[in-house]
């Protein structure tokens, strides 16, 4: 592998992780899904750019999934869902952005610490991907507990996935089996959300996963 | 003979799949209840000719070893028994309008698709389709639990459906980490994934992949076992949806993510250099079954006592086979079955008492045995058993896990002794209070389905006085294989 390719596959691997990073301060819910669109770009382009590195034609159709799918048919749904619940733009976040962006980073230092202490003999770009992939992986999560609002929390979820696909196509030679059912569980995982989303909007008017929490299941 | 055992394990997976097309398609839900019944039944019986028939050998996807049998038959029993109490249980759910016939078909075809996802997860050889079959038992799990869409369902699904996804999420990058380490060793391709030859070249793996592999394997499967403090998802939809939902998730969806589990903790006992995954087991068993036995002293909600003490009895199971040896996962394993069968049995008592009374809250459930005495004994005979008393099979596998311990681990085997005892005071004082006293509530007839309770309870109990030989050799032998 000569150094341009390394070097372009390294470039869009970290760009996911910056967009990672753009998540965590985003306080509106639409700037939030717009972000997690750019990051489905990205990882099209990175999942593109291994296809072609690797010579493994069936990664291509993993990057069309994470562009078309993710990168437009999610983004525009979630847009239509937010409209038509009509719920607040603003993103109640739980804990503030200062302190996220610090977590945030530690959690990427620990990953790379991690990730490349433990794999000293796969090759250069399958190691930096795993980092990059648990740097998401983590953001993702981060995302998911700082946010109280069901919709935030769901793009939280998907960035996450998005971090995985990264793993699965950067492991040479992965079997297409789990790239697909990657791609289908977040098409399954998606239609349940959808599902709740609006079972919850029909009887609550709210996507609030706090105002759920009032109920703890035993009256005292 | 070969030809007909794969039939077998194409039947086990065939006739649920098949069951499920027919049942969202089937109107009545009296025809639906009785055909869920025989699809369970028939994919019991394929289960069980596993026993007499050769075995296929290993191919890429698919694996039927002496392992797996256990799992598969269990798995099968308690699904036919648990539709068989379905079938009771919905009619009162239909005549007191909390379900609706379109509900019922959808429940119905999810049931056998959650019935398939957790057979293919026992009987996947390559880790990527465990992986994907898990995720599938899953995903139709918190389906169901939302099913009367009250508010404390949907957040019970919620809950399950964020907590499930993280958990599988994190194990699906475990999955990822161990075809990096196969893949130097075994070449790039399916066969890294397969697990019988992951098993083979294991010795020769990078041990500290490995290690971080099982780390992520044992958090994310461990969010399905129901482990503290990864458990918040557990009593909620255990609560929430259906009961024949918690019969399952408690007796069989928390077994199938031990088995995943299980078949790591081997790959990782393959290689010298990982670091020994017991220690791991042994922390997260413990502080299970310490934590849930104190919650078991605050529950006011009938259902929820009980999904408390299937986190207690996982943290057991999981302590055990991360003691390991012959014995501690002859325990395991033992006390595995026992408590997959009391603990349905104990959540079918529990949904026809809860529809009787019209309330899950167990001040308002009073004197059981009195106004009930069929119902109000199985659930006395069930808690006793799940307790840990003499002569019925949970005790003997406790026995057994506590003695092992003793032998080798003297000082572990204080806080197991203690989490065992605090979890067996509190059943005892709810059950008192729920079978004896002065009757309160409605005391309108129970139109209850006895034998499935019965049946579970007549098998602990035999277990508990007599184990058969051939199943004592079988489980020593299953043990010696987790080493």
């Amino acid at each position: 592998m000569n150094g341009l390719t390394f070097d372009i596959a390294h470039l869009l691997a970290g760009g996911l992780v910056l967009v990672s990073f753009m998540m965590l301060y985003q306080d509106r819910l639409f700037a939030l899904i717009n972000v997690f669109a750019v990051h489905a770009i990205v990882l099209a382009l990175s999942v593109a750019w291994q296809a072609y590195i690797q010579d493994a034609h069936h990664l291509y159709v993993t990057a069309a999934i994470a562009l078309i799918f993710k990168a437009i048919i999610i983004p525009v749904g979630l847009h239509r869902i937010i409209q038509r619940l009509g719920i607040h733009r603003d993103i109640e976040t739980a804990v503030g952005i200062g302190s996220t962006m610090l977590a945030g980073i530690g959690l990427v230092t620990l990953s790379m610490v991690l990730m490349l202490r433990v794999t000293p003999y796969a090759a250069p770009l399958a190691r930096e991907d795993l980092a990059f992939a648990l740097s998401i992986i983590l953001l993702g999560l981060l995302v998911m507990v700082t946010r109280r609002n069901a919709v935030s929390q769901v793009v939280g979820f998907m960035s996450l996935e998005n971090g995985l696909v990264l793993a699965a196509t950067g492991a040479k030679g992965m079997p297409l089996v789990v790239e697909i059912s990657v791609a289908f569980s977040i098409l399954i995982a998606f239609i349940v959300i959808g599902v709740f989303l609006f079972r919850i909007r029909e009887r609550f008017d709210s996507v609030d996963v706090g105002a759920l929490d009032d109920y703890r299941g035993e009256h005292r | 003979m070969t030809a007909f055992s794969l039939d077998a394990v194409a039947a086990i997976l065939l006739i649920p799949v098949v069951a499920a097309a027919l049942l969202a398609a089937l109107p009545n839900y009296r025809l639906a209840a009785g055909l869920n019944v025989a699809a369970s039944l028939l994919t019991l019986l394929a289960a069980i000719s596993l026993f007499v028939t050769v075995r296929p050998p290993p191919g890429q996807y698919l694996l039927v070893d002496d392992l797996n049998i256990v799992f598969i038959v269990l798995n099968t029993f308690v699904g036919f028994t648990t539709s068989v109490f379905s079938a009771s249980y919905i009619a009162h759910e239909l005549d007191t309008g909390r379900l609706t016939a379109p509900n019922l078909r959808f429940y119905h075809a999810m049931y056998q698709i959650m019935m398939f996802g957790m057979n293919l997860a026992f009987v996947s050889n390559n880790i990527g389709l465990m992986w994907v079959a898990v995720e599938l038992a899953t995903l139709t799990t918190v389906l169901m639990v939302g099913i009367y869409r009250t508010h404390e369902a949907l957040e019970a699904a919620w809950k399950y459906f964020i907590l499930g996804s993280v958990g599988i999420a994190l194990a699906l990058f475990g999955t990822i980490l161990v075809y990096m380490a196969a893949q130097p060793v075994v070449g790039e391709g399916t066969n890294a994934m397969v697990w019988t030859v992951l098993i083979e070249h294991a010795a020769r793996f990078d041990p500290a992949l490995l290690d971080v592999a099982f780390v992520f394997l044992l958090l994310g499967y461990g969010t399905k076992v129901g482990l503290a403090p990864l458990h918040a998802w557990l009593p909620d939809a255990h609560a929430e949806g259906p009961t024949p939902i918690s019969a399952v998730l408690s007796g069989l969806l928390l077994n199938v993510a031990l088995y995943a589990v299980l078949r790591f903790k081997l790959l990782l006992a393959a290689s010298p250099e990982a670091i020994s995954p017991g220690p791991l087991m042994i922390t997260m068993g413990l502080t299970s079954l310490v934590f849930a036995a104190f919650m078991l002293y605050r529950r006011r909600d009938i259902k929820r006592l009980f999904a408390y003490s299937s986190i207690e009895h996982m943290g057991i199971i999981v302590f055990a086979f991360g003691m390991g040896g012959p014995l501690a996962n002859f325990a395991g394993l033992l006390h595995m079955v026992m408590h997959s069968l009391t603990k349905s049995a104990i959540f079918f008592t529990v949904g026809h008492i809860a529809q009787i009374k019209g309330t899950q809250n167990i001040a308002e459930i009073r004197g059981l045995t009195e106004t009930h005495p069929g119902l109000g004994w199985a659930l006395v005979i069930g808690v006793v058993a799940i307790a840990g008393l003499p002569p019925l099979g949970i005790f003997m596998s406790e026995f057994l896990v506590v003695s092992s311990t003793f032998a080798r681990h003297p000082l572990l085997a204080m806080p197991l002794v203690f989490g065992i005892l605090l979890a067996f005071g509190a059943l005892l004082l709810r059950l008192t209070g729920i079978a004896f006293g002065e009757p309160r509530g409605s005391t309108a007839p129970a139109e209850a389905s006895y034998v499935p309770m019965y049946s579970h309870l007549a098998l602990v109990f035999a277990a508990g006085i007599y184990l058969p030989p051939p199943l004592v050799i079988w489980f020593q032998h299953v043990a010696n294989l987790l080493g």
